[in-house]
């Protein structure tokens, strides 16, 4: 008998603002007075900064609220402030910040890539090394009076749990996992099959990433991955060639996964449940990833009841993935599944390794909250959907690699 | 569970070994390494890959024989993830060729651009106004979109991409999971193996850890942290866990990989088992970044889930196999750590640090080490630690010193702590609890 996974907290950070609520606000309900819905208010993107790439960028943040220590936000640069942040606000939503003896069993999993770089100190390497034959050794010199610990220590991938673990006392164990979108996937997918399994009750899973930076947009430039200037909604990029692909968000996302029993024996609230997860990766040849996501919604398709489904889709506007994924949800119609796709990456950005824990909180959110999301563009790929969601599918197709589909449901359904 | 024949004392999948494969400074594969490492040979030599002048640390446990020339971390561990995974499997036999049953768990090294690529990159960039060079360097990328020649680093910066390359050759199951505890990452790799198997999700599980980055950076970012030992000559001498003079730890690169099996799948297939995993433990330290809670807490903590989740009394460790850094501050809490979960039987306990030879894989080193200690409990030799020529009277340890001892080993404790305070345990064993 699987033990039955919950979310019990919900920790968010993006341009739109703070915590879970504030993202309902702004993205759960109509705008009033706004006949558009809410669509053109909120995506908070820059299209100069980093021009030609449109970027999402967070609004200001008062870190200290969350990391009150100066020491511990000196030793951070913004992508584990970030999820230092988002995993401290997790924790309050679930009531169990501070509770020394609930975050000493509190297994924590991050989804990571890797901090900043100096882009200053990189550049005085650079220029050396190219300038003189022995440009090696003298780099020797320079770097070492440049690099800072500190800042080693900012991009390490472990480090993102690492500051947590300090900042915030979780301490029940400590995994962090890479792979971009993959990495947010098996994050919330292990946590999900240890609980179910009995192999841990209460867990802080979450990812963070931070867009306004230059090494990170090469790095994704390089696999020709990055929307260009104008910034358009997810499902407007196919056909704009070179210019199709994601726009990077500076974004937190956390939740606090809890057996069900161990949630309600202390009195948490519910969002909802966690039904069914199941990944995959193929190489994306031949219609494999469509191939791969049918399969998986076999798997599920007779717990979802009759009628339209909710879809929150971690559609990334990368192509060719992005037109594909749209074309395998629309084809869910034929199945008698008639899709109600959202693509939540228009309004909050692509979060890579946060992305998927932001989908699945998104879907938390409306579940609590008994309404599925407005339409994100209006373009008619998104419809309105009618009515109280019991289940909405979560997806996510990686910017290159990764397939994944979860099942949120109505708490207690 | 029903129709499982093998479960241990908690009525879990007993998890079996049914293969391991390895790469060093030593050399390649489990034999040589293993032929090398009871014989108290040194993998560390004097890094000749790039200039070292002005450095204070200039030994490392390079892998120079993979055939990567020029040298790249990407491509380095690439080579030899393929190079143990392909060993591994020989020696299981399982599966058909090239097609492993089971989920891959990785512990790779973060992904990034190299010096040598970025120096190319910048050349290639237009001389303009734009401030920052890694915008102008993404500008060089948009215009030769058309022929490409760039786009193959994008393998370099990618997380995912080690583990797909792995997966695709040996075509795993799923998607694979690509793992980072730091210095601790390996053991986690197999836990996560273990722990699939026991909730019955796979038969089989392949875990794999991977580190190649010995280079200019990485050298000095653990030197600036004086982390590293500058005993420099002669190269063999630097590493020296639990000696008196030990200052710091070798960076050092290698592999290890081992399938892991239930035992009722090995069996029906007439699998030669190597070994078991017992159990594995963790705890995280919320101390400091690189250094352990003064009172060993979550090592403590660590070592004491290891050994109930392996269903295992302290008693019945018969060897440690070390963490064994070198630190001085390392060497120091393994001892007292140690000595607070087994008491006075620790000084009766032997334990050795592979890192003497082989110095610290990072990385790679949990798994690296678990290859090691199931081929202490299938040889009944006990590895030594060489250059244990002064010992710390602050760790009376029964280190096997400098000349590997034979003895019969049915129960291993194999430690990993890594910075982030990330610390993971295992046990293995000749036979299940």
């Amino acid at each position: 008998m699987n033990a039955t996974v919950v979310i019990s907290g919900i920790g968010l950070l993006s341009g739109l603002g703070e915590g879970a609520d504030a993202h309902w606000q702004k993205l759960g309900q109509k705008q009033a007075g706004d006949d558009k819905t809410s669509a053109a208010a909120w995506p908070v993107v820059d299209e100069e900064r980093f021009a030609p790439y449109p970027v999402h960028l967070l609004g200001p943040v008062d870190f200290s609220t969350q990391i009150p220590k100066k020491g511990d936000l000196r030793q951070m640069e913004p992508w584990q402030r970030i999820g230092t942040f988002t995993a401290g606000l997790a924790l309050e939503d679930a009531g169990i910040a501070g509770c020394l003896e609930l975050l000493d069993e509190t297994h924590l999993i991050a989804a990571a890539g890797s901090g900043e770089r100096d882009t200053s100190t990189d550049m005085k390497v650079l220029e050396t090394i190219s300038a003189r034959d022995d440009g090696e050794v003298r780099a020797n010199e320079i770097l070492p009076s440049n690099l800072r610990p500190t800042l080693f220590l900012a991009q390490l991938s472990n480090l993102l749990a690492g500051n947590i673990s300090i900042v915030h006392k979780v301490t029940g164990s400590s995994r962090t996992f890479m792979g971009e979108e993959m990495a947010g996937v098996a994050a919330i997918e292990t946590a999900t099959r240890r609980i179910m399994a009995g192999q841990g009750k209460l867990f802080l899973v979450g990812g963070a990433f931070n867009s306004e930076r230059e090494d990170a947009l090469l790095n994704f430039e390089l696999g020709g991955m990055l929307a260009q200037n104008p910034f358009k909604p997810i499902w407007q990029r196919a056909g704009t060639g070179p210019a199709a692909g994601f726009a990077a968000a500076s974004v937190g996302a956390f939740l606090v996964l809890e057996e069900r029993a161990h949630a309600e024996a202390r009195g948490a609230k519910i969002y909802a449940e966690i039904a069914s997860i199941q990944s995959d990766r193929c190489n994306r040849k031949d219609g494999a990833a469509a191939r791969i996501a049918g399969e998986q919604f076999a798997v599920i398709k007779d717990s979802l009841g009759e009628g339209p489904i909710a879809i929150l889709s971690g559609a990334s506007g990368a192509e060719p993935a992005t037109s594909e994924e749209l074309g395998f949800l629309e084809g869910l119609d034929e199945l008698g599944h008639p899709p109600v796709v959202r693509a939540y990456g228009t309004g909050l950005g692509h979060g890579v390794e946060a992305h998927f824990p932001l989908g699945v909180a998104l879907a938390g959110l409306a579940l609590r909250n008994g309404s599925f999301f407005p339409p994100f563009e209006q373009s008619g790929v998104e419809q309105e959907f009618v009515g109280q969601p019991e289940n909405i599918l979560v997806t996510s197709w990686g910017h290159w690699r990764g397939e994944a589909l979860a099942v949120v449901c109505k708490a207690g359904s | 569970m029903a129709g499982k024949r093998h479960l241990d004392k908690r009525g879990r999948p007993v998890v079996a070994v049914t293969g391991l494969g390895v790469i060093t400074s030593l050399g390649q594969g489990v034999a040589a390494n293993w032929q090398a490492l009871v014989a108290g040979r040194s993998g560390l030599r004097e890094i000749v890959r790039f200039p070292t002048e002005g450095l204070r640390s200039r030994v490392a446990g390079c892998v120079d024989f993979m055939g990567v020339e020029p040298y790249s971390a990407f491509e380095l561990a690439r080579r030899m993830a393929s190079g143990v995974v392909d060993e591994a499997l020989g020696q299981a036999g399982i599966g058909a060729v090239g097609a492993f049953p089971g989920p891959l768990f990785i512990a790779t090294p973060p992904s990034e651009l190299e010096w040598p690529q970025l120096t190319s990159l910048l050349a290639a960039a237009p001389e303009n106004d734009t401030e920052n060079v890694y915008l102008r360097m993404a500008e060089a990328v948009r215009h030769d979109r058309q022929i490409d020649r760039f786009a193959k680093l994008a393998d370099h910066v990618r997380f995912a991409s080690l583990a797909g390359h792995v997966a695709d050759e040996f075509d795993t199951t799923g998607q694979p999971i690509s793992v980072c505890t730091a210095c601790a990452s390996g053991v986690s790799a197999i836990q996560l193996g273990l722990e699939a198997i026991r909730r019955g999700e796979a038969e089989a599980a392949l875990s794999v850890g991977v580190d190649a980055t010995v280079h200019p950076e990485g050298l000095m970012r653990f030197s600036l942290l004086s982390a590293l030992s500058t005993h420099n000559d002669p190269p063999e001498k630097a590493s020296r866990p639990f000696a008196k003079d030990r200052n710091g730890f070798v960076v050092a690169e290698g592999a290890g990989a081992v399938v892991l099996e239930s035992m009722d799948a090995a069996e029906a297939r007439g699998a030669r088992i190597l070994g078991i995993v017992r159990g594995c433990g963790e705890r995280a330290d919320h101390y400091h970044r690189t250094r352990s809670k003064p009172d060993g807490s979550a090592i403590i903590g660590a070592i004491r889930n290891t050994l109930m989740d392996a269903c295992t009394d302290a008693a019945e460790i018969d060897y440690i196999n070390a963490h064994g850094t070198g630190t001085p501050e390392n060497d120091k809490m393994e001892y007292q750590s140690l000595k607070a979960v087994f008491g006075e039987a620790i000084d009766t306990i032997p334990i050795s640090s592979n890192k003497s030879m082989i110095g610290h894989t990072l990385i790679a080193a949990g798994a690296v080490e678990a290859v090691f200690s199931l081929m202490t409990i299938i040889s009944g030799t006990l590895p030594p630690t060489i250059n244990y020529d002064h010992p710390d009277p602050a760790i009376p340890l029964d280190v096997v010193a400098n000349q590997s001892r034979p003895a019969k080993v049915a129960t291993v404790l194999s430690n990993s702590f890594g910075f982030g305070g990330q610390n993971v345990c295992a046990v293995f064993a000749a036979e299940p609890a």
